[in-house]
Parts: C-alpha cells; structure tokens; sequence
C-alpha cells in the first residue's frame, strides 16, 4: 500500500527511489515504527526524504495521503499564502472560545471545513469571523488555527506529539528559494569551475615521482606535469539604472562572488538592451564605450556568457532600430542580442524579478525566446539551473 | 545491540532524531545529520557510543581529504628509506601499509560507532568515492592482496553542514535526519541538563533574552544552542541575577555579556541600532 504513497511523493516532484522505499519497508517489517501514525511519519521522513527543502513538501504529500484524499493533494498543490498567516496580532483563545471549536465538531471537523474555505477563498483577509486571516475570530488564522503553527485547543503536552507534526509544516521556510548571499552564489557558482591542466608540464609532480622512484627501487624518476587551474572563463553582461535599482545589493552578491571564483572574468554593463556599444565603468559611460563587435572579436566562443538584468522594458527597445531610450540605435536590440548568442553558443541570461511576473512582462517574453528559454531566476535554485545550463558541452547555436 | 537510543544524561534527543538514529542502527545504514550550526550534528555520534557501550571511532574531514586516506595508505616513502638502509622489514610492502580509520572501524572487537564529520568539506567527489565501502562495508588492499571486511557492521554517522550538495547515489544509501533549531521547551531542557541548579528565573529570563536576539532580522550569525551554554555559564559564573537581564536602562538594553552570543561586529552595531529605534519608538 505504501506503493500509493510512494507515487504521490515521485508526482509532487520528490526525488525519491525504490532503494528508499524498500529501506522503508524493511524498517517497518523491523517494527521500527509501533503503531503510532507519528512515529511512522519520522520514520518515512527518515528513510525517503534526503534534504531539509524538501521537508515541506513531503509534510504536504504525507498530510494528503493520511488524508486518504487525491483531491485534497491537488488543492493544496496552489500554495496558501504567507500573509494570510502572519501573524499580526496575537489573539489568545479563551476557554470558552475553546469550548466552541469543540462544539462546533473539534479537530476533524475543522480541518475539513479549512479546507473547504481554502479552496472558496481566494483573497487576503483581515479581521472578520468567517474567512482565513489574522486578528479574527474565525476558527482558523492567526492564534486560532493557520497550517503553519496548529495549536488550536490543545491544552499541555508537547504539541508535537497531539497534533498532526506534518500539518504544521515547520519546514516550510527551507523549501528551495531562499536567499542568495555571496557564500551560497559562490558554492552555486563553485560547480561552473573546470579544472585542466594546461599548458608546459613545469610543476614537479611529487607524489607520482615518489611513486614512481619508489616503483623503481630507488632509481630516482622525476615526473613533471602543467599547473592545475581553473579553465572555465566567463564573460559578464549587467544591466544598470531603471528598474534594476531595487536588484542592486542582488547583482553585487552575484559580481563579488563570481570575481572571486573565476580568474577569467571579464564584464560589461549595458542599459535595458545590448546595442552596438557597451561600457566597463559606469561614472564615464557616455565617454568610454567598447564597441560591441569589439568585445566579440576579442573574446572567443569558449566564454560562457551571462546577462544579468530584468529585461523590462518596451518592446520597441528590442525590436524596432531607433528604440533605445538613451541614443539613437541604427540596428534593432535583436540583431545585437543575435550576433552576441551566435557568437557565444554557450549563454544564459538571470533575471532578479521573481519568474511569476515574468509572463506579464511582453519584453520578459520576447528576451526569453531570443534565449531560447534560457532565462533563469536569481535565486539559488535558478543559479542552479543556469549553471548546469552553461556546464552542458553542445547547445545548439541560436538561429535567425 | 537490541538497545534503543533515547538521549543520555547530557544530550536531549526529540522522538524524531531518536528514531532516526534507531532506524540506522537496526538497519545497519548509514545516518547523514544536517542542520544549523551548534545544535549537537557531532555530539550525537559522542551520545551514541556513550548511550550504547560502543566505542568511538572518529574521522574528521578537511578540504584536503582523501576518501582513499580513510582506508589505507601505502607509506612509499618511508619504503624507499628502509630499502636505501638496508632494512629486512623493506622487503614486506605490508609493513608500510598505514591503515585509516575506516579500516580501524572494520576491525573492531566490537560494534564501533563512525563519525565522519563534516562530510561536505571534502571535494564533491568524496561521498562517491565511499559509496562501495559503505554499502558493503569491505575493500580490497591491492598493495596486500587482501580483501578487508568488517567484523561488525559499525554504526556510521555523518555530518554536513551544507556547503556542498552530497552526490544522488550517497543520499540514497544513507538515512537522513535534519536537526531542527530547538524550540524554547527543548531549549529549557537541553540547558536543564547542563545546568541543573539554575534558578528558574534567571533560565527565563536568558532564554527570553536569547531567542529575542535570535529574532532580530539581518543577524549574520544567529546564536545557536552552544552559544547560549556558553553565555549561561558566563552568566553563573559572574553570578549576575535574573532582574539584570531585564535591564531598563537604554545604555545597558544590550544583554550582558553579548560577546558570548553574537560573534560578529556588525551584528552587534545591527543589535545595538536596533534596540536604540525600538526605544526612540516605544517614547
């Protein structure tokens, strides 16, 4: 029976194998478990889950499934959010308001009627007495019952042992995106290193001499072999000013980072769109530009390139010559963005702007299918993505 | 061997973590524990020999470490030195065989518990390199010709502190328990266990004061369960009484001792802006 089980987890995208099923198996034929349906949830926990972000998820699936109910997995698949749940103020229930939950049909009842209310409810709310909010005096929300923290009627003991654990969902700030800092993009940025030795063989290779005198019976045989060093080369795009100001801290973290792992990195920035120039140093941008075609005839197709930026802005400012908004441009933001992805087979573009607005923006979309769907999020996650991207060795060349 | 882990004396073990560790025991798989810094990830292979009557073998992992290293070493050089003097023992290639810890838990007289801390540290490589080892718990020394099993399969636990993601193919062969930063009841408990005459007062109030600083938004370094045993026993030990920790005085509105908990400067310049807004607000 766990066979069901195992298949929602794989469906709400769970990295689950049979190796852990069976090691699940073998613990309950152990009797690890007793009977008690929380123990067997730490014990499932234990066995198929191999990484905190996925906690949630698996509280989510495992909640679904005690549940006995498909729908009620796919319900809870939208997200509830956040600030529907925060907590803005603290209101303590009385026993008396206790006493009306437990009359109004206690635990079970609740939480069938939650999910009912979840699913006609579609709006922030505040206040009131009927829907999930904060402050209110309906039965769920803030102090009263929200899926993060259920402490509803439950008086003494450790909650964690009468409530339902993988309703409360404690994990639920670990679920993938958190925040970037330098630390975590440099260990994203860590798995773009390729290492090669390069070069005259002028280093002394001492563990393979000695091996190689001592295989020798002491006849000393010097082996010589090139420097080991970091081969990946990176070519930067930012965009600067405009609506990038609020992702500035952002794109810093992402700079400093990527400085210090990389020895060759080169940079440029541009503003909303690559036209035919670019420049290196933003205090003297209108007096310092590199010609564009210049930064493609000296840098060679091993670059890997990464556009940084949000790409919002008018369409015309990519499509139409003329449609910059600082100069006049001879050739459309299309052409340039073409001759840039010909020439480097391997680029992406990362783009702070959370990935939901995306589709509401017509020059997001327009950006994204001249990458070909290479754009990615600024998050860990989508520097994840991105990285593997630029690791795969044969992308096929932007055509048009 | 039937016995189950339940905490000791001076670690507080939750249901969960307990029974992860029982699972890992009975099932003879090795443990991978996560989580944040300070909240006992190393302590708890300690607990777990102590807990068990098992004794510990412990293997402590650097950026500079071999998987190799953990099994054994062929010491060429020193080979090479005898032969150069002469020495009969030069002849025998297994006198220059360096066993590792690995090795050292396989041979045990009885079932051992492994540590193998801080597993990320290592190259990515690492984890699969141990994968064969681990699963079968046996390696062939091709120097000696020699196949080594373990005589018990030991208890193996590990440690990682996140800075590298483990390979698919380890995970999947390990167990897996993320320790979760305890909450104020647990908290109570694990420093009722290390102080047991603190008064009750002074416990409130520290422990209020600690997870109030572990709330400001921006700290670079949230204060973990060790910090706060440290900051306890610094406070007993300059005798300081509850009522000071509940100190009025905008000058003096930084806990005691701050040092003890945050351990870096800006989170203190962070810490001490903050308390100073919250005062000019609360006027």
């Amino acid at each position: 029976m766990l066979v069901d089980f195992f298949f929602l987890l794989k469906r709400a995208g769970l990295p689950v194998s049979i190796t852990e099923l069976l090691a699940l198996q073998g613990a309950l034929a152990r009797n690890l478990a007793g009977y008690r349906v929380d123990e067997f949830y730490f014990l499932a926990r234990t066995c198929l889950v191999k990484d905190e972000r996925h906690y949630d998820r698996f509280d989510r699936v495992f909640g679904a499934y005690v549940e006995g109910a498909d729908e009620v997995f796919d319900l809870l698949g939208g997200d509830v959010p956040d600030d529907w749940l925060r907590r803005q103020a603290e209101l303590l229930l009385s026993d008396e308001e206790k006493a009306k939950i437990e009359a109004e049909g206690g635990w079970q009842a609740l939480m069938d009627k939650l999910r009912q209310r979840l699913a006609e409810q579609r709006e922030r709310h505040e206040g009131g007495n009927r829907w999930i909010g904060t402050a209110g005096t309906s039965p769920f929300g803030a102090a009263g019952y929200n899926p993060e923290g259920v402490r509803i009627g439950q008086q003494g003991g450790r909650n964690r042992s009468a409530v339902k654990v993988w309703e409360q969902r404690e994990y639920r700030n670990l679920d993938s995106e958190r925040e970037l800092g330098t630390r975590n993009i440099k260990l994203a940025l860590r798995k773009l290193r390729r290492f090669a030795r390069e070069g005259a063989a002028d280093e002394l290779d001492l563990d393979d001499t000695i091996g190689a005198t001592a295989r020798n019976a002491g006849w000393l045989d010097i082996r010589m072999r090139p420097e080991r060093h970091n081969a990946m080369k990176l070519l930067l795009f930012f965009d600067v000013g405009g609506s990038m100001d609020p992702y500035v801290r952002l794109c810093e973290e992402l700079f400093s980072a990527a400085r210090s792992e990389f020895k060759h990195l080169e940079y440029y920035y541009f503003h909303n769109c690559v036209y035919e120039s670019v420049w290196r140093d933003n205090y003297r941008r209108h007096a310092e530009r590199t010609p564009t075609i210049e930064v493609l005839r000296t840098y060679g197709k091993d670059y890997r390139v990464i556009f940084v930026g949000d790409a919002a802005m008018s369409p015309y400012e990519i499509t139409v010559a003329g449609g910059s908004i600082e100069h006049w441009n001879e050739e459309p933001g299309t052409v340039w963005m073409g001759r840039i992805l010909e020439h480097f087979p391997r680029a992406i573009w990362l783009n702070p702007e959370p990935q939901r607005y995306w589709p509401q923006t017509a020059s997001t979309q327009i950006m994204r299918e001249l990458l070909s769907d290479r754009m990615f999020p600024l998050t860990l996650d989508g520097l994840d993505d991105a990285v593997h991207e630029l690791r795969r060795s044969t992308i096929p060349p932007l055509l048009n | 061997m039937n016995k189950r882990f339940e905490g000791t004396a001076t670690y507080v073990a939750e249901d969960d973590l307990a029974l992860a560790v029982n699972a890992a025991v009975t099932l003879q798989r090795p443990l991978l524990i996560k989580g944040e810094p300070g909240t006992g990830k190393t302590q708890l292979a300690q607990e777990i020999a102590e807990a068990m009557g098992m004794p510990l073998i412990e293997w402590h992992i650097k950026s500079t470490t071999k998987a190799r290293q953990g099994l054994y070493e062929y010491d060429a050089v020193a080979r090479l030195r005898d032969s150069q003097l002469g020495e009969e023992r030069a002849r025998d290639i297994g006198n220059y065989i360096v066993r590792g810890k690995l090795w050292e838990a396989f041979e045990a007289e009885a079932r051992p518990v492994l540590l193998i801390d801080e597993i990320d540290k290592a190259d990515i490589e690492f984890p699969n390199d141990l994968l064969q080892e681990l699963d079968r718990m046996e390696f062939y020394v091709y120097e000696t010709q020699q196949l080594v099993e373990a005589r018990h399969r030991p208890v193996v636990v590990i440690t990682s502190n996140n800075e590298k993601e483990l390979p698919d193919a380890f995970l999947r062969r390990c167990f897996f328990h993320y320790i979760r930063f305890p909450d104020r009841e647990t908290m109570a408990k694990i420093v009722d266990v290390h102080y047991p005459d603190l008064k009750k007062d002074l416990l409130r109030e520290a422990l209020e004061a600690f997870f109030a600083v572990r709330d400001v938004p921006g700290l670079k370094k949230k204060p973990s369960t060790s910090e706060l045993l440290d900051w306890i026993k610094l406070l007993v030990a300059e005798d300081i009484p509850a009522s000071a920790l509940r100190e009025k005085d905008p000058r003096k509105s930084i806990p005691l001792m701050h040092g003890a908990l945050l351990k870096n400067e800006q989170d203190v310049h962070l810490f001490e802006r903050l308390v100073f807004l919250d005062r000019r607000n609360a006027r």
